[in-house]
């Protein structure tokens, strides 16, 4: 544990806030809190909005997984998880049926979650119209009208051009027919998980001091249009080369000869479906 | 019930700056239109009008006059400091479009109104596709069919006449004629019983002029859509409008037909403008 | 046997932690943080400014552990404080009763109380002196000068106080306001646009010096309008006091800072208020309408914009002088553009969001390469 600071670092003070703003977040699905947000020891940008959930959230109890880009061992979830450790000192896990809370960078993770489970998901950008407006005393004023022609103009003025939304991940949903949000850099793959969930997911960003929250069995849709339906990445006919997983998010590597190989994104997934075709 | 009025505006003012006790006394006079107390300027002050189904309604006057200024408060662009504003295809009339909540206006001014500004600028997204243009008004009307929409729009341009294997440019790329067309487009693109255009035309080269306003009356003569069109240009009012009101100062110096107008003018100023026209 | 993850970033992290260590202690003359808090004075203001926290010895330590990194060291720094709880609020410091370091004026060639130069670099010659290279360590210089300065305190009224009685300064309406109400705490609460003007000194007062330079210096170069005469630069000390936690009515002493305060003025016309209301109905609305107007002069007055910085640093407090005008006036321009200055100037935030471009972004990429391929696939299929 960590000489000379409070458990889970920020003062109470702090935590109170970001929990205060967390519960405005869910009694207002998709809405956008503004939290005064602290700095804290790991790089702004890298997962502070998460992290200071997370801090507020977290007891004694709690069993906590991190997960960066679908993996637990990738150097920022390493990096986020040790902070929480040497500073709650709570039982760490890579099975995410284990946790109880989730801290995660651009990815949901395959395993089903639980009423019982949280999501933390890191936001480096939370709005959703800067793509249209960069000006955020306006932004707040067209979610406050739900004026939301400029960004579906937008959405119309991708099809117009290239035929396709070019969104790659990050992909806006509407939120019960009323804010629209961004889910965070999920690959659209992701974004189904988010409808009717059974799961609480918050999300958390830091430098830019916004928190928002979708509460569980919460009516989330991708916005689209009529004759062109949301399409996740096209992964068909593509399987984990370890584990022979489909209908996962699929990593694509190059093997050694310069052949394109698939492998399950979700690592602690991966890695429990070898161990139980093992057995 | 044939002369129920399909506008109908009374009293409107709009201020720039503070006000004071003297100026909003509406019997004070001012100098020109600004208030000798406290430099504030009423750029549109005590103005009244009615605007019937079907006709073109001109108004005129010198630049500063408050002509532009009025129909951006009838678009809603500027907010009045009083007035009362009734549309008769908004609950036939019952309520001050001024008074209804915002998105209540925003829906008026989407779906019942069109407008035509003077610089393209502002009625148009120069960045955006001419086809994203024309679509934006059709977006804000809830429409989500992006085939159903292209048609719409294809349609619309060549109603216009705009090449139609443009409707992927912006419109910076376009002449100002052209911007004018395209516009015009958007501003009829819902069907709107109401159409404002702001000095279409000022600017514009004489051929590309007449070509512009050939093309305002051939669709107020095949949509029906009721106008009011506001020009400094006397011949513009004579070429379309058939009854006209003459503005100085912020206020209506003078009203009537406009032919009647033209031979007879009663006002000095209008005596001055009719003037010019003849010589 | 079971399958176990392929692990490496636990190792990389340890073994690059391990290398910083091997970096930060090279050779063989260990610094010792109580002779950078001596003699690398500038540098320990410029971090505890942009830190926002006044501890010269824990910005020398902080310097220590990042090899002289400004910006981790402020990093460091503000990290450490959020995890402090903010016991009490100060009672608002008055740069007008200032012990001062240094006074001068650029608007006065005689101003009462008298000009006093104090320490500067501006009028030495930028010669790189070899002869400190055989400096003997343990040079000590006499410090007769700073004891006098002990003993015959030096205070003075602000120049624009002169001004101000001359009522040729005119304070804008948030400057009242904000001698009112309760200023804004940006280090709790989230900024909101548009913002008061308490917010916006705060979040300059951290900003990094380069960016707020750079913007002052774009501001006079043409691409703002803002043409400032330096109305006052004073550097001193400043007593720190609170409200007594017990005894009601009582202040407590908790210590001095440093500081250096400039006021900046400029020429203001009262009709270009009336311009920027004429431009936008939103800000006209926000007066309100009811609001009765002076009978209106189009005389010109003084406007003041204001900075204050910790420690010794000329320079960022006249830019953020410069600044506080630019944005106070709102004229057209980015420079005058509230959410453009002050999002984009904090140390911690820009390093934090460039840094992160280094972290793994695989998934997102993906997600881009599917759109990329799906559009090039319905090209293809056209061309066909």
């Amino acid at each position: 544990m960590l000489e000379g600071y409070n458990f889970a670092f920020l003062d109470e003070g702090a935590k109170r806030q970001v929990r205060r703003a967390l519960l405005k977040a869910v009694a207002i699905p998709g809405y956008q809190v503004p939290f005064g947000s602290r700095e804290l020891p790991i790089g702004r940008g890298w997962g502070t909005g998460g992290i200071q959930i997370t801090l507020s959230l977290i007891g004694k109890d709690d069993v906590f997984k991190v997960i960066d880009q679908g993996s637990d061992d990738s150097v920022n979830a390493v990096s986020i998880r040790s902070f929480v450790s040497s500073c709650t000192g709570v039982e760490q896990t890579t099975d995410t049926s284990q946790a109880t809370l989730i801290q995660s960078r651009h990815r949901i993770p395959e395993a089903p979650l639980r009423n019982d489970q949280i999501l933390v998901l890191q936001v480096p950008l939370p709005e959703p119209l800067r793509m249209v407006e960069p000006r955020e005393a306006v932004t707040k004023r067209m979610h406050a009208e739900l004026d939301y022609a400029p960004m579906w103009l937008g959405l119309y003025e991708h099809i117009v051009r290239v035929g396709e939304v070019k969104i790659g991940a990050d992909y806006p949903v509407q939120v019960e027919n009323h804010y629209i949000m961004l889910p965070s850099p999920i690959p659209r793959f992701d974004n189904p998980k988010l409808h009717m969930n059974e799961t609480l997911y918050l999300f958390g960003a830091g430098r830019e001091k916004k928190i928002y929250a979708i509460p569980p069995y919460t009516q989330v849709a991708s916005l689209a249009f009529e004759d062109h339906p949301f399409r996740i990445e096209d992964q068909a006919d593509r399987a984990c080369h370890l584990c022979g997983a489909q209908g996962v998010f699929l990593d694509e590597l190059f093997a050694e000869d310069g052949q394109k190989i698939y492998q399950c994104n979700d690592s602690s997934y991966c890695l429990k479906r070898m161990n139980e075709n093992g057995e | 019930m044939e002369n129920k009025p399909a506008l109908s505006l009374s009293n409107l003012s709009v201020r720039y700056g503070r006000g004071c006790t003297f100026c909003e006394a509406s019997d004070n006079e001012l100098q020109g239109n600004r208030c000798p107390h406290c430099g504030s300027i009423w750029a549109v002050r005590n103005v009244s009008l009615q605007v019937y189904p079907g006709e073109i309604l001109g108004v005129v006057g010198e630049s500063g006059s408050g002509k532009s200024t009025l129909v951006q408060a009838l678009y809603m662009d500027v907010e009045p400091v009083s007035g009362d504003y009734r549309l008769n295809c908004y609950q036939d009339g019952a309520a001050n479009v001024f008074k209804v909540s915002l998105p209540q206006r925003k829906m008026v001014r989407h779906l019942m109104l069109g407008m035509v500004y003077q610089n393209p600028h502002m009625g148009l997204r120069m960045g955006f596709s001419v086809g994203a243009n024309v679509a934006e008004k059709l977006i804000a009307a809830g429409s989500r069919n992006v085939q159903e929409m292209t048609r719409r729009t294809a349609e619309l341009l060549a109603h216009m006449e705009v090449p139609l294997d443009r409707v992927k440019e912006p419109p910076k790329h376009f002449s100002g004629g052209m911007q004018q067309r395209v516009q015009i487009a958007k501003a009829v693109a819902n069907n709107p019983p109401m159409l404002f255009l702001d000095e279409i035309t000022t600017g514009l080269d004489l051929s590309v002029q007449a070509r512009v306003l050939d093309l305002v009356r051939r669709i107020q003569q095949e949509l029906g859509i009721t106008m009011l069109i506001v020009s400094h240009d006397l011949a513009v009012i004579r070429m379309l409008a058939s009854r006209t009101l003459v503005m100085l100062g912020g206020r209506v110096i003078e009203s009537g037909l406009t032919d009647q107008i033209l031979e007879d003018p009663q006002h000095p100023f209008t005596q001055i403008l009719v003037h010019s026209l003849l010589s | 046997m079971a399958y176990v993850a392929v692990t490496g970033g636990q190792e990389a992290i340890a073994a690059s932690i391990a290398l910083l260590r091997e970096y930060r202690c090279h050779g063989d003359n260990p610094l010792d943080p109580v002779a950078m808090v001596n003699r690398m004075g500038l540098l320990i203001d410029k971090i505890m400014g942009e830190a926002g926290l006044y501890c010269p010895d824990h910005a020398a330590l902080a310097l220590l552990q990042s090899e002289g990194s400004v910006e981790e060291a402020v990093f460091l720094l503000r990290a450490y404080r959020s995890s402090l709880t903010r016991a009490y609020y100060s009672i608002p410091l008055d740069g007008a009763q200032m012990r001062l370091l240094r006074r001068i004026s650029a608007a006065y060639k005689d101003v009462p109380g008298g000009q006093m130069l104090g320490a500067t670099y501006d009028y030495t010659h930028r010669l790189l002196d070899f002869s400190l290279l055989s400096e003997h360590e343990d040079t000590k210089i006499d410090t007769a000068s700073s004891e006098d300065e002990e003993c015959n305190p030096f205070h003075a009224l602000r120049v624009s106080d002169l001004l101000r009685a001359e009522n040729i300064i005119v304070q804008s309406p948030t400057h009242a306001k904000s001698s009112e109400t309760v200023p804004e705490d940006i280090t709790q609460n989230p900024l909101r646009f548009p913002t008061p003007r308490s917010a916006r000194l705060q979040v300059m007062a951290r900003a990094e010096s380069g960016f707020l330079g750079g913007l002052a210096y774009a501001n006079l170069r043409g691409f703002g309008q803002a043409h400032p005469t330096v109305g006052e630069l004073r550097t001193g000390w400043l007593e720190v006091n609170i409200d007594h936690p017990l005894l009601d009515g009582q202040t407590l002493h908790v210590g001095e800072i440093q500081v250096t305060e400039v006021e900046s003025f400029f020429s203001l016309e009262e009709e270009s208020q009336l311009e920027e209301l004429r431009d936008d109905p939103l800000k006209r609305m926000e007066r309100g309408q009811g609001d009765k107007a002076d009978t209106s002069t189009n005389a010109l007055q003084i406007g003041v914009g204001y900075g204050l910085t910790f420690g010794r640093s000329d320079q960022k407090a006249i830019s953020m002088s410069i600044m506080d005008f630019s944005l106070e006036k709102k004229s057209e321009g980015i420079l005058s553009d509230d959410e453009f200055v002050l999002l984009h100037g904090d140390c911690l935030e820009m390093s934090g969001f460039i840094s992160h471009l280094k972290l793994p972004h695989y998934v997102t990429f993906q997600s881009k390469l599917d759109r990329v391929r799906s559009t090039r696939k319905d090209t293809e299929a056209c061309h066909a």
